[in-house]
């Protein structure tokens, strides 16, 4: 009989060591998940993972690492922040989408005004403030009403869904876009495009605001008064209150900067990468970003590196889909598999496993 | 007295990883006979009747009971054998009444209305009143014990054992208790108590095991030795006492006037018109039994719970609507009961845990940035002048005893230099030399000149340190009298009465 016995104090090697044990255990799993569905596993797995580092098209893929990863480390980072201290924005990417929206509603609305320095951080303002906005929603009536912000911040991404599609059809619809849903293209707006800083590289602002924000987390958590405080709510939130946390200020700040933060990341996409407000702007980073999160470990450089991993299976599994066939629902299930073994190999940090019978308490 | 044993315990071992917790225990306990088992914190008495009620097998050792072997595999087994057991921590179910609490416990229970008359029959027999149809969550500690004594009792069983019950208990209950053991006993109930009371030990035990560090150190009748000799074989060393100091009192440092509060909880205790005044170099202790709104006064006083303005005054100043950080500053600190997530964060170092009220008074907070630094020496200098044993002050809370967190959370807040410490339960769990040492600081920091409310359901900690006593039942705080002089009776009559308990009427009644 297997039994588990709590961990005197939680395992620091274990929790080091869980992300690692997930990621192998999640490639036995889903080679074998491959294998059920009619494809070569050990094909399936490197083409995954290997073929967009050190295959033959590693050169385009590279690049895509870093656009992908981008967004996912900013919203990250904020959310782990708020998790840290048990405020669980789960509604990132409506904040995401909103900011996208407000971030690419004020550089349209410039268009075709030619002034980058003005209009460019103006967007980025717009942008962290949509997702700010979109945030305080949960906080304000988790603050005021103790409603649930896990319940409230959720279902407003589908709120935030159909206003996005308001949009694409109604007022950000290109006027010279022949009735096509779907914006101006904001790459081709000179003022307002979010393009490449080092050709090949996949290096834009939005990049370089994810590595900000990795640091700051850092410095954050680490040395400021307010990231202690985070650290406290989470870990014993009657201490907190005795040390003088207030909680409401807290859930405040925790969902605002995570809101803003996911708002940064649908603005760099919208003027980057995606260049245009459209029905199907979101791809799911928002949610994909909680997995990252807790892949690593709720820590900043534990983040930066989950959310690169993250982007390869992206990649990769884009990559399997087009020359293996494989279904885009199994990718998925793939990268469910991740989250679903990392929870379940966390329990090694509390407990030790133990076989054998003892007597049950 | 020799009686025939009911239980032996022949060399009981039990190691967990890093600690031996019993050490090739033995003792019996005769039929009929109360034992006690005592000792401090961490001696290894939980771990033994935990072995005794079947929730950890032993290592090595064997037991009998009544003559044949004994070796419960849960305490499923061990109910049947007829061994019960009282825990310390009540698990009754608030939201039920005291019939559906019993039911849960029991394999088969039988019909509600069939146990619910069971419930009175034994209740009454033992002196223990008890209406089976009240919702437990409006009992009081002492009634919520008879819930689980009777519970106990139910099951008929031959060894019942005790885990601190007096703790939550006023004298008058506490003596109530004693009736209905001794009405037990003298049906051939075998009693194991645990405690470290020990003038209860010696008023009510007949044998005395005394642990130390896992194993037994002596048996000995208690009725035959003092209780500073018992309390020195627990500690294994002589014992200090604090000693009292010259009384100059200054001008009043905190005064509370007509102070409301509702409680947050639906079961807790809403505070109710207090008021009153606390000199400089005053220790004013504050009794009560557990439940009547300790929690909700420190909480009002730390500044976690917001009061009117005016209502909570320091130093004339009004507080009462300032936040815990905002009270530090001005010299109010406070150390709660619940040491692990209250006072202090489990999970987090002691450096962390030394920032976490000190960073305000020791200007360890520079532009919003802590200086972890300062935070660390400031631990440091707790852990060396309350010889808190660690290994250092990047472990983590958690893994302190908790007498030596104790000794850190009560240093943190006095090396802070407060002008009014106000704690709750300083030596709650502690060990005597702890215990004495937490009550000397105390008593140090009231002599310089601070003024110190000491919140405690220890009457006899009461007694030792405070100038005054005041008693606080069911969130109303009785006016302060002088403390010296003071009897356990009229104390225990402040304290608000047994709550209508009666006595046994031991040899009135029929044995069920």
């Amino acid at each position: 009989m297997i039994r588990l016995e709590k961990r005197a104090a939680p395992s620091r090697t274990w929790s080091y060591l869980t992300p690692l044990v997930a990621v192998i255990a999640t490639m036995i799993a889903g080679g074998l998940m491959f294998a059920a569905l009619g494809k070569d596993p050990v094909e399936a797995i490197r083409t995954i993972f290997w073929d967009p580092l050190f295959g033959e098209f590693a050169f385009y893929y590279r690049g895509q690492l870093l656009v992908k990863a981008g967004p996912l480390i900013l919203i990250a980072i904020g959310l782990a922040l708020g998790f840290r201290a048990g405020i669980w924005n789960i509604g990132a990417e409506g904040q995401y989408i909103m900011g996208a929206i407000c971030g690419a509603a004020v550089g349209l609305a410039f268009y075709p005004m030619e002034a980058r320095w003005l209009i460019f951080p103006l967007m980025i303002l717009g942008g962290a403030v949509g997702g700010f906005l979109w945030a305080m929603i949960p906080g304000i009536l988790k603050t005021r009403f103790n409603t649930n912000e896990i319940l409230v911040s959720l279902l407003l991404v589908y709120v935030a869904e159909q206003i996005l599609a308001s949009m694409s059809l109604g007022l950000l619809r290109n006027p010279e876009g022949a009735g096509f849903p779907g914006s101006r293209n904001l790459r081709q707006y000179e003022s307002a495009a979010n393009n490449e800083l080092i050709a090949g590289t996949g290096m834009h602002w939005g990049v370089v605001a994810a590595l900000i924000a990795v640091i700051f987390a850092y410095i954050l958590l680490s040395r400021h008064i307010m990231g202690f405080n985070i650290r406290l709510t989470g870990e014993s939130p009657r201490a907190a209150r005795f040390a003088g946390v207030n909680p409401n200020r807290l859930i405040l700040f925790c969902l605002g900067l995570s809101g803003a933060l996911a708002g940064l990341a649908g603005l760099f996409e919208v003027a980057g990468p995606a260049g245009q407000i459209s029905i199907d702007f979101n791809v799911g980073y928002g949610f994909t970003a909680i997995i990252v999160a807790f892949l690593g470990r709720l820590h900043p450089i534990g983040i930066l590196l989950a959310g690169l991993l993250m982007a390869l299976t992206y990649i990769g599994g884009e990559a399997a889909q087009s020359s293996l066939g494989l279904p885009s629902a199994a990718i998925q299930a793939f990268q469910g598999m991740l989250l679903f073994f990392l929870l379940a190999f966390d329990v090694l940090t509390h407990f030790r496993v133990k076989f054998g019978r003892e007597a049950a308490a | 007295m020799s009686r025939p044993d009911l239980i032996g315990i022949d060399g009981l071992t039990k190691a967990y990883p890093g600690v031996v917790a019993n050490d090739g225990v033995s003792f019996s306990v005769g039929r009929g006979e109360v034992h006690a088992l005592l000792g401090e914190n961490g001696a290894g008495k939980s771990t033994l009747v935990k072995m005794i009620y079947g929730l950890v097998k032993p290592d090595a050792g064997q037991m009998t009971f009544a003559g044949t072997p004994y070796a419960p595999g849960s305490p499923n087994e061990a109910r049947a054998t007829g061994v019960a057991m009282v825990f310390q921590h009540f698990s009754l179910f608030e939201a039920l009444d005291v019939a559906e609490n019993v039911a849960l416990g029991m394999e088969n229970p039988p019909p509600m209305r069939a146990l619910a008359s069971q419930i009175r029959d034994v209740s009454e027999t033992y002196g223990l009143p008890l209406d089976p149809t009240r919702l437990v969550g409006d009992l009081s500690a002492g009634e919520r014990q008879r819930v689980e004594i009777v519970r106990c009792l139910l099951q008929d069983p031959k060894l019942l054992i005790m885990d601190e019950p007096t703790s939550v208990l006023t004298p008058q209950e506490v003596e109530i208790l004693f009736e209905t053991l001794r009405k037990l006993q003298s049906e051939g109930t075998s009693i194991l108590y645990i405690s470290h009371k020990l003038e209860e030990i010696r008023a009510l035990c007949d044998g005395a095991t005394i642990l130390r560090l896992g194993k037994v150190v002596a048996t000995c009748d208690p009725r035959e030795r003092s209780a500073r000799e018992l309390a020195e074989m627990m500690v294994g060393a002589e014992l200090r006492t604090p000693t009292a100091r010259s009384h100059a009192m200054g001008d009043v440092a905190l005064s509370i006037k007509g102070l409301n509060l509702r409680s947050a909880s639906p079961f807790g205790t809403s505070l109710k018109d207090i008021s009153i005044e606390v000199r400089e170099g005053e220790v004013l202790g504050i009794g009560g039994v557990a439940g009547n709104g300790q929690d909700e006064l420190l909480g009002a006083l730390s500044g976690e719970l917001r009061a009117p303005r005016d209502a909570i005054l320091l130093g004339g100043a009004p507080v009462g609507h300032l936040g815990p950080n905002a009270r530090r500053k001005l010299g109010l600190l406070a150390a709660p009961e619940e040491r692990l997530g209250h006072a202090a964060a489990p999970n987090m170092s002691l450096t962390e845990n030394a920032a976490l009220t000190a960073h305000t008074r020791k200007g360890l907070v520079r532009n919003g940035f802590l200086d972890w630094q300062g935070a660390r020496a400031y631990a440091e200098e707790v852990i060396r002048d309350f010889d808190v044993r660690t290994p250092g002050p990047g472990n983590a809370a958690g893994a302190l005893s908790g007498g030596n967190l104790q000794k850190f959370v009560i240093g943190r807040e006095i090396l802070q230099k407060p002008k009014v410490l106000v704690v709750n339960q300083p030596t709650w769990g502690v060990d005597a030399s702890a215990a004495a040492a937490i009550r000397q600081a105390l008593l140090d920091l009231a002599a310089e000149g601070a003024a110190v409310i000491v919140i405690s359901q220890d009457l006899d900690e009461i007694m030792e340190i405070s100038d005054r006593f005041a008693a606080l039942n069911e969130g109303r705080l009785s006016a302060p009298v002088d403390a010296r002089g003071l009897t356990l009776e009229q104390i225990g009559l402040m304290l608000g009465g047994a709550h209508g308990m009666e006595v046994a009427h031991v040899g009135e009644e029929t044995a069920i």
